[in-house]
């Protein structure tokens, strides 16, 4: 009888999972807690991230911990759904998180009316709106890290000020074709009329491997002077190799923050993509003191020191857990224990000139800018590193704040 | 004998109607309902909004769900457009609440009815062409839709693509928490399972079982292919609209990255893992797709750590792929062992429940 075994083999199915979900609780210990995509489209970020933010994390534990109390991590893989996501945050809320880690803008946008009815603060670096820049309006969500808006303010900056453009200076914006590539539009419109550029925009459809079309367009019919590239996944080492093809000198494309891995230059080949210019809102390469106490704590376990331990995206997943482990800090010397989503809000808003020994642009948060001043650096490829270009800097910044202003005020006539 | 026909003698025609019909089957739905609506109170004395959010999240995905199955299971009309249509639902309830201020349950009909009406007008290529070739047609539909939120500032509101709306509130009461948020999606999930049974018996439920039989022969002996074929668009569409204006309301976002089509081919799969023809099956399919990726994520981390003592860190990657794999082999495992889906393993477990000591 087949039912019989299938009526079996549930109930021990059952068993096993309803054994495997007893875990003791720890006293004592700060909870925090992020999502992570392993297995999504955005994996390649994602695989580095996550260990980022681990690694990070197990430091502080070893050091001590923050104030003597032990950090608990929780890491909850989402795959970029939308509904794992709201899982992920309420699974974390239960396990009495105090700050979290959004990943994805869809995810960031479901999960934002939450933060604020449940009062958890949610970092959010590089995903999201960039008008959650607005503090007073999103009071518990925290970019912490230069939003679209102000990456393509300062790509416009670089360009005036070192990339020679002046009026009558063609730029193509290349984006991918969703909400977050299309983001930046209505401050690169606007940038290109003040300054009396020539700026054309060239959009990328999903799932962004093919944009021979576009490229010809930029080279040979438009003959931009620069490219500001905005691409994610896959599409921005199609990007290198299709401008590349093109003659383009890849030294006048410069790429927002999602487009300047080690992994798109791998992909598109190393040799390609020198001179490519990619932007940055965390230091890259090893020679940071944080990075090497991450390496000196693989060295210490005999383990050996991953490749990727000082890329792009690992050292931003060391960046946000830096973040997260200072807020906790401050809130905790300001209002005392035990630790709530409150007091780390109020931690994160007292952020003062914290760079992590160069690591961090200099980063001062505020109740009304959670952006902490959208400071980037562009980092440039040669050989088989990328290497700093230029020093922290921003742009725009006015333009940037009131475009800021104007969501605001649209969200209040609606 | 609660559990067989024989000895249950009917005395009206109105009880002859019934939708159940054996005393157990009564109970059964009795129980279950009452189990539904008290299903918060121990959640709640646990502060459990995490377990309650997954129970959410799957009676809105039921009602997805259905909907498909009534144009592919019941009319036997592949379509590929299910989140496109969810993403129409959604995207009315937030232009008509947060632009024209209009209360929820307004924006729930306008979102079901919006849906019905795109649907109905995509559903005009069914009555040329079927099977495959429909399915691709639908799945223009997906893109069509997904082009225009992207780039119709109307309706998408602007370069996010995203509106926001407010918390819904009734009767001064806000739906401001996992448990509250779960009985507003209880009404509309068991009006949307009990309007399902009772239409796929009815006179409109035979001509779509007539259609997906055999068109050809369900024109001959009178059913109006051109009325019904569209109709089952419309009502399933209706469906998809409902369940996506109640996922905007849930989340109080609209955001079309949450229909895209990925979440039509999940939804094909909830239907076809939980049995093509069945309105049952809808939602234990909705529940398997739903609900096992994550009792898996919650398990495999655990019995890594607890039972082979491996940490986290050292394997996150592995696990991560590894519950895919896991989950990949039940579903075929699944289909192997019963392809009618699970619908059909519920009622083997029936049938021989009916015979019962005896096995013939």
């Amino acid at each position: 009888m087949g039912l019989r075994k299938w009526l079996v083999g549930c109930l021990v199915l059952a068993c096993v999972i309803g054994v495997g979900n007893m875990v003791p609780a720890v006293a004592d210990e700060i909870v925090i807690g992020g999502q992570c995509d392993r297995t999504g489209p955005t994996k390649p970020v994602g695989i580095q991230i996550c260990p980022g933010v681990l690694d990070y994390v197990k430091l502080v534990n070893k050091q001590g911990g923050v104030k003597g109390h032990t950090l608990r991590y929780i890491e909850v893989e989402h795959g970029y759904k939308v509904d794992r996501g709201v899982e992920a945050y309420e699974r974390l809320k239960r396990e009495g998180a105090v700050a979290l880690l959004d990943y994805g803008t869809p995810i960031v946008y479901a999960l934002t009316p939450r933060h604020m009815e449940d009062k958890i603060p949610g970092l959010t670096p590089g995903f999201g709106r960039a008008d959650s820049t607005d503090g007073e309006r999103y009071p518990y969500i925290f970019p912490m890290a230069a939003s679209y808006w102000s990456q393509i303010g300062a790509a416009m900056q670089y360009l005036k000020d070192k990339g020679g453009t002046k009026k009558g200076s063609k730029i193509a914006y290349l984006f991918y074709d969703n909400p977050a590539g299309r983001e930046p539009l209505a401050i690169f419109n606007r940038i290109c009329e003040m300054e009396g550029y020539e700026c054309r925009d060239f959009a990328v459809p999903a799932p962004g491997v093919e944009m021979a079309s576009q490229v010809l367009d930029i080279t040979r019919r438009m003959r931009a002077d620069w490219v500001v590239g905005h691409l994610f996944g896959n599409a921005p080492s199609v990007s290198i190799k299709e401008l590349k093809k093109n003659g383009f000198p890849l030294d006048k494309v410069l790429s927002l923050v999602w487009g300047a891995g080690e992994e798109d230059m791998r992909t598109a080949g190393w040799d390609t993509a020198q001179g490519y210019l990619g932007m940055q809102f965390a230091g890259v390469g090893r020679d940071f003191p944080v990075i090497q106490d991450i390496i000196k704590m693989y060295q210490a376990e005999n383990q050996e020191v991953p490749e990727y331990v000082g890329w792009v995206y690992y050292n931003r997943g060391v960046l946000v857990a830096a973040l997260m482990v200072e807020a906790i800090r401050l809130a905790i010397e300001q209002e005392g224990l035990p630790v709530t989503g409150e007091k780390v809000k109020k931690g994160f808003e007292t952020i003062k000139d914290f760079t992590l020994g160069g690591f961090l642009p200099p980063l001062t948060v505020v109740a009304s800018d959670h952006e902490g001043g959208g400071w980037v650096r562009i980092y440039q490829t040669k050989g088989e590193k990328l290497v700093p270009f230029t020093d922290w800097f921003r742009g725009y910044r006015e333009i940037v704040l009131d475009e800021v202003k104007k969501a605001a005020k649209a969200e209040e006539k609606k | 004998m609660i559990n067989r026909e024989a000895g249950v003698f009917q005395t009206s025609y109105s009880s002859d109607m019934a939708l159940y019909t054996l005393p157990l089957a009564k109970i059964t739905v009795w129980v279950t309902l009452g189990l539904l609506l008290i299903l918060p109170l121990p959640l709640m004395l646990g502060n459990n909004e995490h377990a309650m959010s997954i129970v959410n999240t799957i009676a809105l995905a039921a009602i997805g769900a259905i909907g498909l199955n009534i144009l592919n299971g019941y009319t036997g009309q592949i379509s590929l457009g299910q989140g496109a249509f969810m993403a129409v639902g959604g995207y009315t309830a937030a232009i008509v609440s947060s632009r024209y201020g209009m209360p929820f349950w307004f924006g729930i009909l306008a979102g079901g009815g919006m849906a019905a009406l795109v649907g109905t007008l995509f559903g005009i290529p069914s009555l040329r062409i079927k099977g495959l070739y429909l399915a691709i047609a639908t799945l223009a539909a997906q893109l069509i839709i997904e082009w225009t939120i992207n780039h119709v500032s109307w309706i998408g509101g602007g370069a996010q693509s995203s509106i926001y709306v407010d918390t819904p509130t009734f009767l001064g009461l806000a739906f401001n928490n996992e448990f509250r948020r779960y009985y507003l999606i209880l009404v509309f999930f068991l009006l949307a399972y009990f309007a399902a049974q009772n239409l796929v018996r009815s006179r409109v439920g035979r001509a779509f079982i007539a259609i997906r039989d055999r068109d050809v022969a369900a024109e001959i002996i009178g059913v109006n292919i051109f009325k019904y074929k569209l109709l089952a668009f419309a009502v399933s569409s209706f469906y998809a609209g409902v369940a996506g204006a109640l996922w905007t309301y849930y989340l109080r976002i609209a955001n079309y990255e949450n229909f895209t089509l990925g979440v039509s081919i999940e939804y094909l799969t909830m239907i076809i893992i939980g049995g093509l023809g069945s309105v049952l099956g809808s939602v234990l399919g909705a529940i398997f797709i739903k609900l096992l990726p994550i009792v898996l994520d919650l398990s495999v981390i655990r019995i890594a750590k607890g039972v082979f003592g491996i940490p986290y860190e050292s394997v996150a990657n592995f696990l991560a792929n590894f519950q895919l794999f896991i989950f990949g082999a039940l579903i075929i495992l699944f289909l192997i062992a019963e392809p009618e889906g699970l619908a059909r393993l519920w009622e083997n477990v029936k049938r021989y429940f009916r015979l019962w000591p005896y096995a013939y």
